[in-house]
């Protein structure tokens, strides 16, 4: 549905270039739920830009919904954008209409007849759970409320595509847990390929099937969540499934063991760890990703049994990493 | 006899006075309509050729920019000297209320368009962003997105610029002939009838709080943020 090959995007500063983008490829099948994740300045927000062509890539090719679009004309690509939806983070609702004006707007514009637009726009607002709530202005709706209208605006064409970035970073957690779930459920009733851009990483957790960890312009990790969670020494997998900091004493080291797929695999991990003679849990972290198990422990071992431990830990087929702290 | 029927006696009020009001008022009400005509697509083209709009031109810009500043430098007084020609041209003589109406318009439109490209740029780009994104051309949204969401400060901006149009239409009317202003210098000044001078301070005086009001009741009508 949506195919990256080689993007790269360079802006000239008055400072010198600055390579936002460099050599990205990536491929998102037909009804996922990708999450893009990554520090500030990762270009998280350039490569959705360069989705929906507000931005053209310096070099490279982006397919959306089979079209190139980075050499599309005006008038092709404002065809090609009703095939793809765009939610906002500050959501970027027109305030001087109502939500349900906000949400004929891109009827309008696709010309859409006015009779049909209303019984479109009451459909969307049901989907989104706003039913009745048409004629609120954005000013009399909350801040979860106003990202319902956002996301019904940008799917009242019909989209292939939704793009969303960073759609829940201004709600609180349980708005934007109701967000998540909207946003799956609309995947899930319409089979709409969806992007989620995020710095939170319970976001991917929530809602995302797989995940692409982007750092200064690269894809440093990609994959669906339940490949991502049990591949060993992977980036993503640690930031998606966090252990807490502890310190570790002198002449001791951490030693982190992962765990991943069925509740066996964890049961087997739990009981090696703590049947361990010579190593203390000190931390720890079990999640459900993807359909996936998942857990993460770090032990703290003295530095004259290491070697027993950790031959003892692989022994038992546990995936294991020396020093992490 | 009181000083009530004293301005009742005196025929330039009773007569001269609600007809240079009306002339007052003709020279406001047209020269507005032409400024809002030329003054609102000037200040979007400005908007959107500028840096960080929708289609930066900077040459044209730049161009635009420099006639807007200098529309604007040029004192009134000197701008009516200066469109006499044109004005005859125009309007057939340099002369009376209708004419004083081109000079007014050439004068108000650079200061409107001013303030109709920083009501421009206060819409959020995100707005427009998505109003691009899901398809508008660049004309319907900046119809249906930077004017309507703009709206409340545009009506502001106008009522400011007819505020400022009552002024100079009074100075316009002095050296044409017409209107209150020219009422108040003929009678106030040159003939000593102060009572004529304060009668058409007054109304004027009466415009202004009336295009104020109605300027404010308007843009409190469409802002619904
Ligand atoms: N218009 C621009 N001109 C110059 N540099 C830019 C521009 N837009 C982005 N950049 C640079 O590109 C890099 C990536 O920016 P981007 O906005 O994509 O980051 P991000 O991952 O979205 O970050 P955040 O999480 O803070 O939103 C940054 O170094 C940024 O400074
Ligand atoms: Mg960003």
């Amino acid at each position: 549905m949506i195919t990256l090959q080689d993007l790269r995007k360079v802006y000239a500063t008055r400072s010198g270039e600055v390579v936002a983008l460099d050599g990205i490829s990536l491929e998102i099948p037909q009804g996922q739920i990708h999450g893009i994740v990554g520090q500030s300045g990762a270009g998280k927000s350039t490569l959705i830009r360069c989705l929906t062509a507000l931005e053209r890539p310096t070099t490279g090719s982006v397919v959306v919904d089979g079209a190139e679009v980075s050499v599309l004309s005006e008038t092709q690509l404002r065809r090609a954008r009703r095939r793809i939806g765009m939610v906002f983070q500050h959501v970027n609702l027109f305030e001087a209409r109502t939500a349900a004006a906000n949400i004929a707007y891109p009827l309008a514009v696709a010309g859409v007849p006015r009779a049909e637009r209303a019984t479109r726009v009451a459909e969307l607002l049901d989907l989104v759970g706003l039913g009745g709530r048409g004629d609120a202005y954005p000013a009399q709706l909350s801040g979860g409320q106003k990202q319902r209208v956002g996301i019904a605006r940008a799917l009242a064409t019909e989209p292939a595509v939704l793009l969303c970035d960073e759609p829940t970073s201004a709600l609180d957690s349980a708005t934007t847990r109701q967000i998540l779930r909207l946003i799956r459920d609309v995947r899930d009733r319409l089979g709409i390929t969806v992007v989620i851009i995020t710095h939170e990483t319970s976001v991917v957790r929530e809602v995302c099937d797989a995940a692409t960890l982007l750092a200064d312009g690269r894809i440093v990790e990609s994959g669906p969540l339940a490949d991502v969670v049990t591949r060993p020494g992977s980036k993503l997998s640690q930031a998606l499934v966090p252990v807490p900091d502890v310190g570790v004493a002198d002449q001791r080291t951490l030693v982190q063991v992962s765990a991943g797929g069925a509740q066996a695999q964890i049961a087997h991990a739990l009981y090696a760890i703590a049947t361990e003679p010579d190593a203390h849990v000190v931390a720890g972290a079990i999640e459900t990703l993807g359909g996936v198990r998942v857990g993460r422990w770090h032990l703290d071992v003295p530095d004259g049994d290491r070697a027993a431990v950790l031959g003892r830990l692989r022994a038992a087929g546990l995936a294991v990493e020396e020093d992490v702290a | 006899m009181s000083w009530w029927d004293e301005l009742l006696a005196n025929p330039a009020i009773t007569e001269k006075l609600p007809e240079a009001t009306l002339e007052t008022l003709g020279m406001v009400v047209f020269s507005s309509f032409w400024t809002a005509l030329v003054g609102l697509p000037l200040g979007l083209v400005l908007h959107a050729t500028g840096k960080g709009g929708t289609r930066p031109v900077p040459v044209l810009y730049a161009v635009l920019s420099a006639v807007v500043n200098v529309g604007r430098a040029i004192p009134f007084i000197i701008l009516i000297i200066l469109l006499i020609p044109v004005t005859r041209a125009v309007v057939g003589t340099p002369l009376g209320w209708q004419a004083a109406v081109l000079p007014l318009a050439v004068g108000a439109v650079p200061f409107y368009a001013r303030l109709v490209e920083t009501s421009a740029r206060e819409v959020a780009p995100g707005k427009i962003e998505a109003a691009l994104m899901v398809g508008a051309s660049r004309l319907r949204m900046t119809g249906g997105v930077i004017v309507r969401e703009a709206l409340p400060s545009l009506i502001a901006g106008f009522t400011v610029t007819m505020i400022a149009l009552v002024g100079y239409s009074a100075m316009a009317g002095a050296v044409g002939g017409g209107g209150l202003g020219f009422l108040a210098i003929t009678y106030g000044y040159q003939r000593f009838d102060v009572a004529v001078m304060f009668a058409a301070v007054i109304v004027i005086l009466a415009i202004v709080f009336l295009i104020q009001f109605l300027g404010d009741r308007a843009a409190r009508l469409v802002d619904h943020r």
